[in-house]
Parts: structure tokens; sequence; C-alpha cells
């Protein structure tokens, strides 16, 4: 049973195709990640499935509705919600308000100072609850945004590059959590360049080059295609 | 509820802060009975302007929607009193015609509110849109000097503006001098408290939330334009009470009550005090009135020169805001948390009015 379903999904700027011709699922209850070189459109993607941009061509469906139309916000409240490769967060807003304003909607009184409590652990920033957002360290600016993202208790959770700036220890954390969460439930498509970060969480892979799908499979099977090592692992050993 | 009263949005807070207020306004409740009726009237006159203020500072400041629409709704509404008390009969229909008049302006606030909103415009544009319908308003207004142009028994009479309708009444007794200055000190109390509870709410938790970044709003669930419609709605229907009290007060409005000199007045107000901050802006704001109409007994053009200066000193020396900054030096001298406050002003930023 897939609970995303992106079909034949293209997306032009101008005179480039940043997104071309995508057939993607993910099932309900796994950890999916998507690969692939810089510039291959993978950012691109996450924002045609949240809406941020509407698609050149092509459908998406969430939990079998068509959601192609639908405004961000609506598409969010039907149980998805994204942690964006920049951080985006309330910047000159507390820590602890940025938390309120993601959880304010699901909970309320008690139930809600409980659950703040519980994230601002998780996220370690119970001592920085006073702090403004924009003054956290780039890493931690991204826990806070994946914390706001897991408020909202979704189905479906998009993590765009959520380790970029975190120590090796830090990102082993981050894996373990979210492999917690798929325990209870939450499906989870993640953007991912560390590859001992895939290998850690991921079910299944899906590399994208160039706007269009270029291979799936489990991660062993994807390191195993020539082609793929050459256009986007070779690239990574060059770094 | 009434935990709301403070809350991250607000500054002052705790029984220090609550003492100054209560101070306050039982020195505004005693006011009347040491001072001469010509200047008790006078007082309700800046108070009149001050609902404006707290409106903006509600849309700018919060929701980082810069609107130049104050004077647009508050010559709505203070046109519609004229019309409707005119056209009603005096009386206790005053009340009504009050009332009435703030609900046009925010219907006519809603319905372009709607159209900017949903249109996608913002920033910098926002200010634009509303500034040509606050001139447009005035510009029509200027060109009906004929008698063709009248609603029912109302002549709108051009420049000259209308006049003739009652002012607030119950029965056959008019609100005025004294009881006008309680019942505007009320409403002040009233509005300055409601906001304060909204801004520290839910609702104003999505508010800020849009001002600093609309799209994560929108990715946490919220429909934003949604948020920014009640907004510019409260905050141009607070202008409309402006509008509508001060038709009231002095039987009369005119097209110069709206056009640009008018429609700059509030963001100068607002922008000076410390938009970001509710009792900043009733404080702030209060203080300019006062000195502005002190000034203007002896020359109007030096009023209006002070007026630019502010402005300008404000953008360059104390992009929040001077009350706010120096509000907050003292809040945090009291507490002992002088090296914080100093930090908190050098911390702020230019003046954002296209953040939204
Ligand atoms: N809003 C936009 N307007 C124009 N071009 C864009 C826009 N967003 C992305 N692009 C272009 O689309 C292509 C794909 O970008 P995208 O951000 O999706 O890549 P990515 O796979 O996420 O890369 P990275 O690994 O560097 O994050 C790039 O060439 C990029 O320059
Ligand atoms: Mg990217």
């Amino acid at each position: 049973m897939s609970l995303v379903e992106v079909k034949g999904v293209s997306k032009r700027f101008g005179g480039l195709r940043a997104v071309s011709e995508v057939d993607l699922s993910v099932k309900a209850g796994e950890v999916h990640c998507l690969i692939g070189p810089n510039g291959a459109g993978k950012s691109t993607l996450f924002k045609l499935i949240v809406g941020l941009f509407p698609p050149t061509s092509g459908s998406i469906l969430f939990d079998s509705v068509d959601i192609t139309a639908e405004r961000p916000f609506a598409r969010v409240q039907r149980g998805m919600s994204i942690k964006m490769q920049a951080p985006s967060v309330f910047k000159e807003l507390p820590v602890l308000q940025n938390i309120q304003i993601a959880l304010q909607e699901r909970t309320s009184g008690a139930e809600r100072a409980r659950e703040q409590e519980r994230l601002l652990e998780l996220l370690g920033l119970a001592q920085d609850r006073t702090k403004m957002a924009g003054a956290l360290s780039h890493g931690q600016q991204q826990w806070l945004e994946i914390g706001m993202a897991l408020a909202l208790q979704p189905q479906l959770l998009l993590l765009d590059e959520p380790t970029a700036g975190m120590s090796p220890e830090e990102t082993f954390k981050t894996g373990e959590l979210i492999k917690s969460f798929n325990a209870e439930g939450m499906t989870v498509l993640v953007v991912e360049h560390d590859m001992a970060f895939v290998r850690q969480i991921a079910q299944r892979v899906t590399v994208l080059h160039l706007g269009k799908i270029f291979a799936r499979g489990s991660l062993d099977e994807i390191l195993q295609d020539e082609q793929v090592a050459e256009i986007y692992l070779g690239k990574t050993h060059a770094h | 509820m009434i935990k709301l009263l403070e809350g991250p949005q607000t500054l002052g807070r705790g029984p220090v802060f609550w003492s100054c207020f209560l101070a306050v306004l039982a020195g505004a409740l005693i006011y009347p009975l040491f001072a001469d009726s010509y200047d008790v009237g006078n007082f309700s006159y800046f108070l009149i302007w001050i609902f404006m203020a707290l409106g903006l500072c509600l849309m700018w400041g919060y929701g980082g929607m810069l609107s130049f629409g104050q004077t647009l709704f508050f010559g709505i509404a203070g046109y519609a009193y004229g019309v409707l008390a005119i056209n009603m009969g005096g009386g206790t229909t005053t009340i009504a015609a009050l009332l009435l008049s703030v609900v046009i302006a925010m219907i006519a606030a809603g319905i372009l509110g709607y159209f900017m909103i949903w249109g996608g415009i913002n920033g910098i544009f926002f200010g634009i849109v509303t500034l040509s319908a606050t001139l447009v308003l005035a510009f029509f207004l200027g060109q009906t000097a004929g008698p063709e142009w009248h609603i029912g028994d109302a002549r709108l009479n051009g420049f000259n503006g209308m006049k003739g309708m009652d002012p607030l009444a119950i029965g056959s007794v008019y609100i005025e001098g004294s009881a006008l200055y309680y019942v505007m000190v009320a409403l002040i109390v009233i509005v300055y408290l409601a906001l304060r509870m909204l801004v520290n709410s839910g609702i104003g938790n999505v508010i800020v939330a849009t001002r600093e970044n609309p799209q994560r709003a929108e990715m946490l669930g919220y429909d934003v334009r949604k948020y920014q419609l009640l907004t510019f709605v409260l905050g141009s229907g607070l202008a409309g009470l402006s509008g509508a009290l001060y038709t009231s007060w002095g039987q009369f409005i005119t097209p110069s009550s709206i056009g640009l000199p008018a429609a700059a007045m509030p963001i100068v107000w607002v922008a000076f005090s410390g938009r970001s901050d509710l009792t900043a802006t009733l404080v702030g704001s209060f203080l300019l009135l006062f000195g502005f109409q002190t000034i203007t007994v002896y020359s109007q053009q030096a009023a209006l020169v002070l007026m630019g200066a502010l402005l300008l000193a404000t953008v360059m020396a104390a992009p929040q805001g001077f009350v706010l900054g120096i509000g907050k030096f003292v809040a945090d001298r009291l507490t002992g948390r002088g090296k914080r406050g100093e930090a908190d002003l050098s911390a702020a930023s230019t003046l954002k009015t296209d953040e939204a």
C-alpha cells in the first residue's frame, strides 16, 4: 500500500527541467531514501510533494487522494510534514515558541506542556528554550526544525538533508531517532548524501539524476550498479 | 483567558507592570475632576487616534503587513457614521451608527484584504496598494462638492466635508465632555487588553509566525492567508473605530483626514513608539499626539516637519522604536538585567517593512 504516489511528475524552471517524468511510490511504513548528485532535483521533488511548487505536469497522490491541486497547508493537514534543506525556523522567536506553534493545533493544556518538554529533551534544546531560534547553531536549528516537523505527528515525514552540519555522533543519533519513529508507524522519506547514514536507516533507496529516476532498490543493489557508482558515488569519493 | 494578558508577544508583566498600569488608569480616571472641560475635551481628542495606532501595530508590528490604509478605513467609518447618524436621526441610534460604521469599515477591509492577500500581494506592494486605495478615496471625496452627491439626507460636500450629524447620544443626552472622555478611556482599556490577549493566544502565535516565515507557518498546516486577513480586518476595523469616533466628536469629517499627510501619521506614531509592542505603541502614540497638538497651536507646519524628522530619526537611530527601546532599558534596569538589555537593543535589526 503506497502512502505517496508521484506519477509522471515534471517541473520546469524556464528552460531547465529540474524534475522530469518522475514516478515514485513511497510505501506506508517504510524509510525511503532519495539520493543523487547536487542539482539532481531532490529538493524540487520534495517541494512538489508538499506543494510549494505546482508541477508542470503529472499528478501526486497521498493516501490514494489526488492532492496535485491542493495548497501546502491542506497537504500538511492530511498528515505530512517537512524539514527543508535550508533551516527554516522562526528565527526571531524563542525556541519554545517555535515548538508551541507547531504543537498548538494538535494538543492543549497539560498534554501540550508534556509534549513540549518531551520534544525539547529529545532535541537537546531544553537549556536553550528561551534563546531566539536564529541564535542557535546551524545543527541545532536543524534539530529544532525536525522537532517542529515531528510535533505534527505526521504519517509522512519528509527530511531534506537532516544531518548536514552534524557531527558523526549527532548523525548516528538522528538515524536512531528516525528509526524509532518509523517503528511506531511513521513513513519517512529522506534526502541524504551521507552513505553511512543511508545504510543505517534506509529500507529502500531511489537514485535521482538530472531530474530523472536513475535506479531504485535496496542500498546494496544500488551500490552494485556501476552506472550509479559513476554518476554519484564516484563524485562523492572525489569530495 | 486572563493568563493571556501576559505572554511572549507583549512586554510588561508581573506586579510592577500591572501596578503601573493601574496607577496610570487611576490617574486617567480622576483627571477630569481636576482639569477644566476644555482640556478634557482635548484629551478625548488624542485618545480617538489611539485605536488606529493600535490597529497598525497589530498589522505591521505583529503581522508584518505595513498598511498605508489606516486613514482609508478611518474615512470609510467616519463618513459612514455621518451618513448613518444623519439618516437614522439622532439620539440612541447614534450608538448603532457607531457600531455599524465600524462593521462597514471591516467589511471594506475584508474585501480589499481578500483580493490583496489571495492575490499574493505582500511586502512593499501591500503598502503601495493600500496607499493607492487611500488616495483614491480621498480624491473621490474631494470631487463630491455638488448637491447631486448625497446619500439620503447626508451631503458629502467635497473638500468642505460632511457635517451636521449628531454626536453620540443616549436618548436626548449627548455623550460629551467628561462622559465622552470616560467612554474613550473605557474603550481603550478594553481594546488594549483584548489585543494583548489576542497576540498572546494561539492565533497570535500564528500571526507572528506568519510575519517571521510565512512558508514555514504554512508548512505547519496553517492557512496563513486567513490569519493575514483576520489581522488586516481587525487592524483596519480599529482605524474605523477611530474614524467614527472622530466624526462624532467633531460633528464633521473632510477628505483631508484621509489623504496623504493624514495617512502617513499612524506610520510615524507606530514606528516612533515601537511597532512590535502594543504597550509601547499606546504610550508612544499618546505622547506624540500630545506633543503634536501642543506644537500645532503655534505652527502646523512646524508640527508636520517635526513628525517627518521624528520618522527619520527613528529609522536611523532606533529602528525598533524609541519608546520600546526606553521601555526595555528601564525594565531591564529594574530587574537588574542591564547587560541583557543593551544586547537586545544593539541586536535590533533594520526597519523591516517588507519582511512579509
Ligand atoms: N526556484 C527555482 N528556480 C529556478 N531553478 C531552480 C529552483 N529550484 C531549483 N532550481 C534548479 O533545479 C535544479 C535542481 O535543484 P534541487 O535543489 O532540486 O537539487 P538537489 O538535488 O536538491 O541538489 P542538492 O543536493 O544540491 O540539494 C538545480 O539546477 C537548481 O538550480
Ligand atoms: Mg537539495
